[in-house]
């Protein structure tokens, strides 16, 4: 039977009625560590961050901040992850990078929403013409509209940049934690196979690779990308796990009985996903790029798929005589690959300070 | 005689390092029964936690290997045991607190969460059930306003909160035997008080063993029934704790005793022993505590001690010491 409270056990932890607690003593562990006046805010997506702790929101006293009446907006428990977002939303270089991506998202899935045209009619007698009402980027070397197949290369851009990452991410992060996780003679076969996908030369392995494919479609790409990147997660995951591991809190799990797959799903992998978030977000612009280059070199996507690769491609002879044909999709790609690097430094930046 | 709830027999565990092999338990062996506390004392390296993780079995190996003797909980040998077998009674019947409860507490759940899964694993209680469970515990060890709290993250509690949490996590399933390793260590004065009053209430109501491993002989003074006191990977005296504190039968004994501050002599010099422990590297010849002893002889640095019967005029039974001299130091 539970007995009442006792204040005589208790002269060293101040007590202060619900709602208006100060936080703990020690508060060695907050990250970020932020000021405690914080609002208390409901459940809110980590936007760009590909996951906000399904833990959290599956636990029954998470998410009724209204329970804990009594009290001016009393902070709501606050682990790595609020601390993160309370941080990100401070951030003006996530919110600006956020913003690009959303909108970059939203014409990828309907380019309809601000280019009415056609991307692939195209007027010959146009042909690499300037910018004329309403077509304010002009035409490129087929009479087709330059603003139109901009906004449509997105779509093929963020497709391979959100499937490839999602593909490396997920593939890395299970051989790399497993791999950290269980040690041993599995960990050295690992790395052995993640060492000679690092040694394949990027360019070399894509021209070698993707020359024999002939669909037009960007799976190959993305699987090209996902089987060249997961050995960089894989690393960063198989470091984290190991790190994790030896914490006496994975120790306690052990001790009081957890099985190997709760102690690795529950316990590691929650506080060693944070450096796999960071770098899978850097890595996604990198990915576009790397798909735009691909696509320029003529072993990428294909037309009639359009893309900023291949449109570059075709504008770079006639740079001097159109460099509109070129500044746009290059101008895009730029400004696509920049908003996920800048996202993933503010990711960085809120999920490990100590990196800073 | 029935089975005792643990018995540990000339248990030895060896690390294996780039400079050799270091025996960091060399031959230990001690036992305690349901509802009785016994003290684990010893310094820093003297192989008192390696062997509470022996028992564990959460020894980091490698380095780490047992290579010898047995480990009997209710008479079943815990390290013959298959490891599906020894994870049900980890936890359930056997449990463990750890000296910094920060660090062994999940910092990304609630605490209420991580205690709530001790039922969930163990029991397999319903979500709902298990928290109901876990507020409750956390009443148990007084843990203001504990229904709230149970949302909170570990660094959101005060030290000794969170050690209380940590009490409560290895009194869950209400286990035969706990073995704390310094469980005060990482609190303050005041604070550990309450704290080891806590598990002595606790043990005390739910008729467990406590096997408590602490550096701090002030602890072990109120709440223990025996004391083991280790030196250099080895037991050198067991006592009962009276008999321990009024008439050591080991110089070493003495030694931490003498090196206690007391009240009354103030600005006094702090008794010390003199000397370093040994590394476990390189032990020394004979009684490995020789080097150190105000009371060694030739016969030290030659022949190493076997553990005594401390008996006869004594007047005290069970009691053994790993001196050669241990009746001159008894009648010291």
């Amino acid at each position: 039977m539970p007995e009442p409270f006792d204040p005589r056990y208790d002269m060293t932890e101040a007590i202060a009625p619900a709602g208006g607690r100060g936080g703990g003593g020690g508060g060695g562990g907050g990250v970020g560590g932020g000021p405690m006046d914080l609002p208390a805010s409901g459940p809110q997506p980590l936007k760009g961050g590909p996951r906000r702790g399904p833990w959290r929101l599956a636990l029954p006293w998470r998410g009724e901040p209204g329970r804990r009446s009594g009290g001016p907006a009393a902070p709501t428990g606050r682990g790595l992850w609020t601390d993160a977002w309370h941080d990100l939303r401070r951030n003006p270089v996530f919110v600006a990078s956020a913003l690009i991506i959303v909108f970059l998202v939203l014409i990828a899935i309907w380019p309809q929403l601000i280019a009415s045209g056609n991307p692939y009619h195209g007027d010959l007698a146009r042909a690499q013409d300037g910018p004329a009402p309403g077509h304010p980027f002009g035409y490129d070397l087929q009479g087709r509209d330059v603003y139109t197949r901009t906004v449509y290369g997105a779509r093929a851009s963020i497709t391979v940049g959100i499937c490839a990452t999602l593909g490396a991410a997920l593939l890395g992060s299970v051989l790399g934690g497993l791999a950290g996780y269980f040690g041993g003679w599995w960990d050295t076969l690992l790395s052995r196979i993640a060492d000679v996908f690092f040694g394949i030369p990027i360019l070399l392995g894509g021209l070698v690779f993707l020359s024999v494919v002939t669909s037009g479609s960007v799976w190959p790409v993305v699987g090209f990308i996902v089987l060249l990147g997961w050995p960089q997660i894989s690393r960063i995951a198989r470091g984290s796990v190991v790190t994790v591991k030896e914490h006496d809190y994975v120790q306690a799990a052990r001790v009081l009985g957890a099985s190997s797959g709760r102690t690795l799903l529950r316990h590691i992998a929650p506080n060693a996903v944070a450096p796999v978030i960071v770098v899978a977000t850097i890595a996604l612009g990198t990915y576009i790029s790397l798909e735009a280059t691909l696509s320029f070199l003529g072993v990428g996507l294909k037309p009639p798929t359009v893309s900023w690769g291949i449109d570059i491609s075709s504008a770079a002879t006639q740079i001097r005589n159109a460099p509109h044909m070129l500044l746009w999709p290059a101008g895009a790609l730029s400004i696509t690959v920049l908003a996920f690097i800048m996202l993933g430094d503010a990711v960085r930046d809120a999920l490990d300070p100590k990196l800073r | 005689m029935a089975a005792r709830l643990l018995d540990v027999r000339d248990l030895r565990v060896e690390f294996r390092t780039r400079d050799g092999i270091a025996e960091a338990v060399g031959g230990v062996s001690y036992a305690v029964d349901a509802g009785r506390t016994l003290a684990v004392l010893g310094e820093s390296g003297s192989g008192k936690s390696v062997t509470a993780q022996a028992v564990m079995g959460i020894l980091d190996s490698p380095p780490g290997r047992v290579t010898g003797g047995q480990v009997l909980f209710r008479g079943r040998d815990l390290l013959t045991m298959g490891a599906e077998e020894r994870r049900r009674i980890r936890g359930a019947a056997l449990a463990m607190i750890f000296q910094d409860a920060l660090s062994a507490l999940n910092p990304v759940l609630p605490v209420g969460a991580q205690l709530a899964e001790m039922y969930e694993v163990h029991r397999g209680m319903s979500r709902r059930d298990a928290r109901r469970r876990a507020v409750e515990l956390m009443d148990r060890v007084r843990i203001p306003a504990a229904g709230q709290r149970a949302g909170d993250y570990p660094h959101q509690f005060s030290g000794g909160m969170r050690q209380r949490i940590m009490i409560a996590m290895a009194m869950a399933l209400e286990p035969d035997l706990i073995i704390a390793d310094e469980p005060t260590t990482a609190l303050d004065v005041t604070v550990q008080a309450q704290v080891m009053e806590l598990l002595a209430e606790l043990r005390r109501e739910y008729a467990m063993g406590l096997v408590l491993i602490t550096h701090d002989l002030g602890v072990v003074a109120d709440v223990a029934d025996t004391i083991a006191v280790m030196y250099a990977g080895r037991i050198v005296e067991t006592a009962p704790v009276r008999d321990l504190y009024r008439r050591p039968a080991h110089p070493y004994t003495r030694g931490l005793l003498d090196s206690v501050p007391r009240v009354d002599d103030r600005g006094e010099r702090l008794y010390a022993i003199k000397g370093a422990p040994p590394s476990p590297l390189a032990l020394p010849s004979g009684c490995p505590f020789h080097p150190r002893c105000p009371r060694a002889q030739e016969v030290c640095r030659v022949e190493r001690p076997p553990l005594y019967e401390v008996t006869a005029d004594a007047g005290a039974d069970g009691r053994t010491s790993a001196c050669h001299f241990w009746k001159e130091e008894l009648h010291a």
